[in-house]
């Protein structure tokens, strides 16, 4: 990487899709149509547990306008005891999420649905359903589901050889934790406890889904991954993969919530049984009830130091919400809570608990919150119980190149370190407080992912660009690789477009997610430039009649390399474009890999606030993100990564958070009621961009989406601490919680 | 029960449809006359990203009744750019990346132009508050607080 070279690496440029975003054009899945569309609607559990004795559809049927009605007999079947595993998910889980089979286990699933000329109709139709239920018992929080005599939700699950609802486990171990603790001069041990929170993307789910009279079915929705609706729906409705084509519609965020299906499936099926189109958009209080969230968990941290501030033992246990099935993010919090330090002795164990909640779904570094929160307040204790900076403290233990993580890999060269210095030399950390203010600092770790990626790189018949990949683009990665693009071709990043393919049109690509889409899509994207680069050299060198190996490719121009190679004048991208015909044909290629050496990414927060004596209201007054993320390809997007993770987390401490009334009801269904921070909640958000380049990857390019949503939830109880002297253990921090702490109760 | 005709003005052009008593606004804007720039997040009031500007008004499409509109003269994002050419708080956002995912960005640059329409110079506190009815999950409000804020400064300058 040559700074110096770098014309559009690093710049600000404008989006590719912008215009169309501004003006209303673009088309996310519910502005699609079809003629001869019809509606679906979905009938959901008003349970939170009950066997289905008997589902009777007749009247529903016979409504007019209702052209069918389907139920689970209508979705393949993925017997309980052979696990059919896709990504992170599992076929038996995802059957019976997207349509209850013999039992319904929360408020809200799904349990038919129905067709008809009109969405009023459908959900009219809806209410004709006659289900007899045998309502069971049901179990909401972790403490209900644990306990010895809970409701079991799957009878084939077995912990300690018994039916339970702790699906799994996962542990990390370094060192003797026994012996570190005994090391110990100070040993603080906490218990911590989160609320599920929804990842609040404003585009409810939809899609639109025609099953053509030959049986190939095309589905428009918007998802974090094409190829993960073909896959699922391929699984769920048995049609094969090659007779569906996923045409990924813009998408209104997702954050990891639209990485599994929810309608896609039932649309489809609904679709076939009826020969229409079939359209069907989730309405809010179905997507907050019955889609994402991500868990609420229950932790406990103890961490023992030397007097001089060395982290001599850690040990973290942690209780994760997986919803009605199996599959909590425990990896995350498990893996990343104590990733940023070098800690000897370390034991982190984490429990997957399934309850009658809605299934979790990914949500911005699934876990790595939950897990930073507790152990980034438990160092802020211990660093004012030895009286030491906190950022000190974190300092005197940071992970650098070659520590070994307590989650296993030695780490190469990265820049938490820098984001410490430059948190200690922010003019935001040596400010002034006022009255009722707190300053709190955490620091937090993603792993980042790479995976499958494919991209095409075609030359137009004018001397143009079109660039197409495979990860859906919800946050401007289409503008940096439009930067990529024209860098690694040295022209103007006007003559660069990019486009998102579907499934039919370009190489399968792993999921919008685990921050890997610009990290991945950039190295497939380098590759088929090379490819393309050596074509347009190969071109001249025919039009020259000289040696390919005599042409250097600069500035979007074929040269002779040097006086040796003759004396031709350059050849422009247009002009061997122009040529193409004649010299061999068209100029493009692509490139298709499972991407490799996605280093994880570290992030240290400084948080102001000041709270409402009176009230309990928690003010953020001002927030300093500082991250590493290897290299910045549009600084605007990246920053804008860090405010909204940032702005996500405060929402996380201090207002959002999942209720579930006496009958294991939802309440708060509605963005009245679960309240993400809006624009007079908020300061400026300001950002550092540290960059220590990835040395595995090309551009240097770290994932950068996920980390931001970790370190918050610490940061701001740090803060609270500080304006108010004492501590909570548990979010969010909303006011009535706040003003019991303020009085002692 | 018989639909009722409505005639109004979106977007300076002559539109009549019909429409149930119990449409919304949104829903005829959506589903009838294809402006889908307006999108329904929460069809409760509680994101703006239907908003419009009903006879100078900034409102939400999905609290209004689509039979309301009668005489009326109704502002939605497709009529933001004139002739090709983008509204000032258009190519602001786009320059200052003041959108992510999109979605919430028409309903933002509805209440944005409502905003500037009637207070040209307002402080970043006020348009905090104005905003505040828009929710967007993607950006944490801070670019789209500065580009309002430099559009205003730019209208100043030029004035």
């Amino acid at each position: 990487m040559n700074e110096i070279s770098n014309k559009w690496i690093g710049k600000n440029t404008v989006r590719p899709d912008g215009a169309e975003k501004v003006t209303g054009r673009a088309q996310y899945s519910s502005d699609t149509t079809m003629p001869g569309m019809i509606w679906g609607h979905v009938l959901r559990s008003p349970h939170p547990h009950a066997k289905i004795k008997s589902i009777n559809t007749k009247k529903a049927e016979a409504l007019d306008g209702v052209k069918a009605v389907i139920t689970s007999k209508d979705i393949v079947d993925f017997p309980l005891d052979k696990p059919v595993i896709l990504g992170i998910q599992d076929m038996r889980w995802m059957c019976r999420n997207v349509m209850a089979r013999d039992k319904v286990l929360f408020h809200g699933h799904p349990l038919a649905a129905v067709a008809a000329t009109t969405e009023a109709i459908a959900e009219e139709a809806c209410k004709l359903i006659e289900v007899d239920y045998e309502i069971l018992p049901w179990a909401i929080d972790i403490e209900d589901a644990i306990k010895p005599d809970a409701p079991i939700l799957h009878d084939h699950i077995k912990f300690n050889d018994k039916p339970s609802n702790i699906a799994g486990t996962l542990e990390h171990k370094k060192g003797d934790i026994k012996e570190g603790f005994a090391k110990a001069d100070i040993i603080i041990e906490r218990d911590f406890k989160t609320e599920a929170v929804h990842q609040g993307y404003l585009e409810t789910h939809s899609c639109l889904v025609s099953v053509a009279a030959d049986g190939r079915a095309t589905i428009w929705s918007s998802s974090q991954g094409q190829f993960m609706v073909r896959a699922m729906t391929s699984f769920l409705t048995g049609i094969p993969q090659s007779n569906i084509r996923a045409i990924p519609a813009e998408i209104g965020g997702g954050f990891g919530g639209k990485t599994i299906v929810y309608l896609e499936p039932l649309a489809t099926v609904l679709s076939k049984k009826t020969g229409r189109p079939v359209k069907i958009v989730m309405n809010r209080e179905d997507t907050m009830r019955a889609s994402g969230p991500t868990s609420g968990s229950k932790s406990k941290i103890k961490i023992g130091a030397t007097k001089d501030g060395k982290i001599v033992a850690a040990q973290g246990t942690y209780y994760l919400q997986a919803g009605a099935f199996p599959g909590s993010p425990i990896r995350g919090a498990v893996g990343c809570s104590l990733a940023p330090y070098d800690i000897p002795n370390a034991h982190t164990f984490g429990y997957d608990v399934v309850s009658n909640r809605c299934k979790v779904a990914a949500y911005r570094a699934p876990g790595a919150p939950i897990g930073a929160y507790g152990v980034e307040c438990v160092l802020d204790e211990i660093a004012e119980a030895l009286k030491i900076c906190p950022l000190k403290l974190r300092k005197l233990n940071a992970a650098k190149e070659g520590t070994k993580a307590v989650h296993g890999p030695t780490y190469p060269t990265m820049g938490y370190m820098e984001t410490l210095d430059a948190a200690i030399n922010h003019p935001h950390y040596k400010s002034q407080l006022g009255k009722h203010q707190g300053r709190g600092v955490a620091s937090g770790f993603w792993f980042n992912a790479g995976g499958e990626s494919s991209a095409q790189l075609n030359i137009t018949e004018d001397g143009n660009v079109v660039v197409t990949t495979g990860h859906p683009d919800i946050g401007g990665s289409r503008a940096s690789i439009a930067n990529i693009t024209a860098e690694l071709l040295g022209i103007h990043h006007d003559r660069v477009s990019v486009l998102i393919g579907d499934t039919a049109t370009i190489g399968y690509s792993n999921l919008t997610g685990g921050s890997r889409v610009l990290f991945a899509s950039a190295m497939v994207v380098t590759e088929s430039a090379k490819i393309v680069i050596k074509q347009l050299k190969q071109r001249a060198a025919k039009i020259w009649g000289i040696d390919e190996e005599a042409i250097e490719w600069e500035n979007g121009e074929a040269r002779p390399a040097g006086d040796n190679a003759g004396n031709f004048d350059p050849l422009s991208l247009a002009e061997l474009a122009g040529k193409a015909t004649a010299t061999g044909g068209p100029i493009g290629a692509g490139y298709q890999v499972n991407t490799e050496g996605a280093e994880g990414g570290f992030a240290t927060h400084i948080c102001d606030v000041e709270v409402d004596m009176d009230l309990g209201i928690v003010r953020v007054k001002k927030y300093t993100s500082i991250q590493d993320v290897g290299k910045a390809i549009h600084p605007d997007y990246v920053e804008g990564q860090l405010q909204g993770g940032c702005a996500q987390g405060i929402g996380w401490a201090l207002s959002e958070e999942y209720i579930y009334n006496k009958q294991g009801h939802l309440d708060n269904t509605g963005f009245l009621d679960y309240r993400m921070p809006v624009c007079s909640d908020l300061p400026m958000l300001d950002t550092v961009l540290i960059e220590v380049p990835n040395p595995k990857h090309p551009q240097g390019v770290r994932g950068v989406g996920e980390v931001p949503l970790v370190p918050p939830l610490a940061a701001i109880s740090n803060a609270v601490y500080q304006a108010i002297g004492k501590r909570s253990y548990s979010l969010p921090m909303s006011p009535p919680k706040v003003l019991k702490i303020i009085e002692g109760n | 029960m018989a639909k009722i005709q409505v005639s109004t003005k979106i977007n300076n052009e002559n539109v009549d449809y019909l429409c149930e008593p119990h449409d919304t606004m949104l829903d005829v804007l959506r589903n009838q006359l294809e402006l889908t720039g307006s999108k329904e997040s929460c069809g409760s009031g509680d994101c703006g990203s239907c908003s419009i500007i009903l006879d100078g008004e900034l409102v939400c499409s999905c609290l209004m009744l689509a039979a309301e509109a009668e005489g009326s003269k109704l502002e939605t994002i497709e009529g933001m750019s004139e002739g090709g050419k983008l509204h000032a708080l258009q190519q602001k956002f786009l320059e200052k990346a003041a959108l992510q995912c999109g979605i919430c960005t028409p309903g933002f640059l509805m209440a944005s132009k409502a905003l500037l329409d009637h207070n040209p110079s307002p402080t970043e506190t006020e348009v905090r508050f104005w905003l505040a009815g828009n929710l967007c999950r993607c950006t944490g409000y801070d670019k789209i607080v500065k580009a309002v804020l430099e559009v205003a400064d730019d209208m100043k300058e030029s004035a």
